[in-house]
C-alpha cells in the first residue's frame, strides 16, 4: 500500500488553488451538529464498502472531530501528524471495522480549526495524495459554517446535507444551503433526512426547503438550485444502541430499518455518482 | 504510608514574599498567630492573586487574560454560545505622557481601567493587555449586543474628565476592535486576538475613537423565511408535529425500505 499512496512528486508540490471540485469526493455536512452527520458518513462508507468500492472517510472536522469516537478507533498517527510532517500519509490511514479506510483528524487538529493558507495547502496536498487510490472519498465535515467547513465542501463534487426534522436543524440546513449556493454556486445539493418518524416525512421536508429556497435565494439565470432527496433514515432504536456501543449500525444490526435505509442510500449514490464518475 | 514531611516555617525564605505582598494594598497579610500551614497558604494565595493582576490598574494582567481566553474558547466550542473579545487602545496616549508627564499618563490608565470595569458585567474579564492597550472578554454575548456594548464603553470613556492635577482634567478617546469566537469550533487564543486586533487597526486607521467588530460569518435566515419554512406545517399538520416530536414507537414497523424512496 505504501508505494501506491506515495503520489508523484509534482502532485505533492503542485499548488493548490482549488480549482475544480474533485470528481469522486463527497462532502457530508449539516449546519448544526448533533444531527448524525458522522454516524451517516461512517455507515454510508461501510455500506459502499460492502458493495465493493474502495472508500476512504476523511475526518474533515478539524475543530471537534469525533469520527474516532463513533468508530472506536484511536490510532497512534493521525492527519495531524501528516500535517506536521511526523507521519507519511499512508501511515495515518487506518482500516475501519466496516471495511473502509479512515484518516482521522487527531486531537492536535485544534490549531487547524481556522483556515490559514498553510492549512489549505496541507489539505489540498493530502487530498491530492488520497484521491488516486480510492473509488470514493467521503469528507465528514465539521458542524457550523466555518471557513474550514466551507473549504472542505468546496473540494467535493457532491454535497450531502444531513438534517433531522427538528426546526433548528432545518433552519441550519437551510442556512448552510444558502451559503453553498451563494459562495460556491452549487446547483445540486443532496438531502438526507435522519430520524424521520414516518414514511414521506423526508421528502416533504426537502420539498418545503426547496420552495423556501426558490422564493428567497437568487440564482443565476439558467442555473437553478435543485435539492435532490436522497432518502430518509427512519428513527430506529437500534441506532442508539449501536452508537452507545460504538459500533457501526451496518455491522451490529444490518437488518434494522435504519441500516436498510442506509444501504439503499448507498445504492442510490452508486447509481447517480460513483458509476458516473468512474 | 509515608509520613508527611514537616517543614519548619523558619526554614522557608518567606521575607521577600511577605514584603511583596506588603506593597499591594489589596493583599491581606498573614498574621503571626495563624498555624504555619495557614500562614504559608495565605502567602501562596496572595501571591497567586498578585500574579494575575496588573499592578497599576488592578485589572487582570496578560497572563490571566490568556488563561481566561483559552477557557472561553473551550466553552464556546462546546456550547456554541457566542463570546466577544474586545481590544481597546487609547488614542494618542503618547501625547498625554509627553504633555502632562508619565504620572498623569498613569492616572489616565487607572481612570480608564475603572471606567471599563464599570461598563461590563461582573462575569466579564477586563485586562490590561499592554502599555495603553486593554482587553475585555465577554462570555455569552449575543451577536446583536456586541456593538452596543463596545459603543457604550467608547462613549463612557470619551465622556470622562480625568483629573490629573487639582487644576487639570484630561480627556481621551479609545479605539475598539472586536471579534467573536467561532461558534462550535475550537479556535486558538492567538487567532482570536489577531482577528480583534485587525479590527482595532481598522478603527485606528479610519480616524480613531470608533468601534469595529469582526462578526462571524453571519448567515441570516429572516423571520419571513422561517415562517415559510415551518409556517404551513406548524399551523397544525399533525404528521409534522408527530414527526418532530420523534414518535419512535411508530417508526419500526418494518416498512423502512419504502421510506427511503
Amino acid at each position: 500500500m505504501s508505494d501506491v499512496l506515495n503520489p508523484p512528486q509534482d502532485q505533492v508540490v503542485a499548488p493548490v488553488v482549488p480549482l475544480k471540485p474533485l470528481g469522486k469526493v463527497l462532502a457530508v455536512t449539516s449546519g448544526k451538529g448533533g444531527v448524525g452527520k458522522t454516524f451517516v458518513s461512517a455507515n454510508l462508507a461501510a455500506a459502499l464498502a460492502k458493495r465493493g468500492h474502495r472508500v476512504l472517510v476523511l475526518d474533515a472536522d478539524l475543530g471537534l472531530a469525533n469520527l474516532d469516537v463513533v468508530l472506536n478507533l484511536y490510532p497512534k498517527l493521525t492527519l495531524h501528524d501528516v500535517f506536521t510532517g511526523k507521519a507519511k500519509l499512508e501511515e495515518a490511514i487506518v482500516r475501519a471495522p466496516g471495511g473502509f479506510s479512515v484518516l482521522l483528524a487527531g486531537s492536535g487538529m485544534v490549531e487547524y480549526s481556522r483556515l490559514t493558507p498553510e492549512v489549505r495547502d496541507d489539505f489540498l496536498r493530502i487530498m491530492g495524495g488520497l484521491i488516486p487510490h480510492y473509488d470514493i472519498v467521503l469528507l465528514d465535515t465539521g458542524a457550523g459554517i466555518s471557513d474550514v467547513v466551507l473549504f472542505a465542501v468546496s473540494l467535493a463534487s457532491e454535497v450531502i446535507v444531513v438534517a433531522t426534522p427538528e426546526p433548528t436543524s432545518l433552519t441550519d440546513a437551510y442556512a448552510t444551503i444558502k451559503v453553498l449556493v451563494a459562495q460556491q454556486k452549487r446547483q445540486n445539493i443532496r438531502m438526507v433526512i435522519n430520524q424521520t418518524a414516518r414514511l414521506g416525512d423526508g421528502r416533504a421536508i426537502t420539498t418545503q426547503l426547496q420552495q423556501v429556497l426558490d422564493r428567497f435565494v437568487k440564482t443565476e439565470p439558467g442555473r437553478p438550485l435543485r435539492l435532490i432527496h436522497m432518502g430518509d433514515i427512519p428513527s430506529d432504536p437500534s441506532v442508539r444502541q449501536a452508537v452507545m456501543r460504538r459500533q457501526l449500525l451496518m455491522q451490529s444490526t444490518p437488518g434494522c430499518p435504519a441500516a436498510l435505509a442506509i444501504s439503499q442510500l448507498a445504492g442510490k449514490l452508486e447509481d447517480t455518482i460513483i458509476n458516473r464518475v468512474n | 504510608m509515608n509520613a508527611s514531611p514537616v517543614i519548619q516555617l523558619q526554614d522557608l525564605r518567606l521575607d521577600d514574599a511577605r514584603a511583596l505582598l506588603g506593597h499591594d494594598p489589596s493583599s491581606r497579610l498573614p498574621v503571626a498567630e495563624e498555624s504555619s500551614t495557614a500562614y504559608v497558604q495565605t502567602i501562596i494565595d496572595n501571591l497567586c492573586e498578585l500574579s494575575l493582576k496588573d499592578p497599576l490598574t488592578g485589572l487582570s494582567n496578560r497572563r490571566h487574560f490568556r488563561n481566561v481566553l483559552s477557557r472561553e474558547i473551550d466553552s464556546v466550542a462546546r456550547s456554541g454560545e457566542s463570546a466577544l473579545l474586545l481590544m481597546l487602545d487609547i488614542d494618542h496616549f503618547k501625547n498625554v505622557n509627553d504633555t502632562y508627564g508619565h504620572l498623569a499618563g498613569d492616572q489616565v490608565l487607572q481612570a480608564i481601567a475603572k471606567c471599563l470595569a464599570a461598563c461590563v458585567r461582573p462575569m466579564d474579564t477586563v485586562a490590561r493587555y499592554g502599555g495603553e492597550e486593554f482587553a475585555a472578554i465577554l462570555p455569552n454575548c449575543p451577536v446583536s449586543f456586541g456593538l452596543i456594548v463596545a459603543e457604550r464603553i467608547r462613549e463612557a470613556i470619551a465622556d470622562l474628565y480625568i483629573s490629573v492635577s487639582p487644576l487639570l482634567n484630561v480627556r481621551v478617546t479609545v479605539s475598539i476592535g472586536g471579534a467573536y469566537a467561532p461558534e462550535w469550533v475550537r479556535s486558538t487564543t492567538s487567532l482570536w486576538t489577531d482577528r480583534a486586533d485587525i479590527q482595532l487597526y481598522r478603527a485606528k486607521s479610519e480616524g480613531r475613537n470608533r468601534v469595529f467588530i469582526d462578526e462571524q460569518q453571519v448567515i441570516s435566515v429572516s423571520a419571513e423565511e422561517k415562517s415559510m419554512l415551518f409556517g404551513p406545517l406548524s399551523m397544525g399538520d399533525p404528521a409534522w408535529i408527530e414527526s418532530i416530536s420523534g414518535d419512535v414507537s411508530g417508526s419500526s414497523n418494518g416498512s423502512a425500505m419504502n421510506r427511503v424512496n
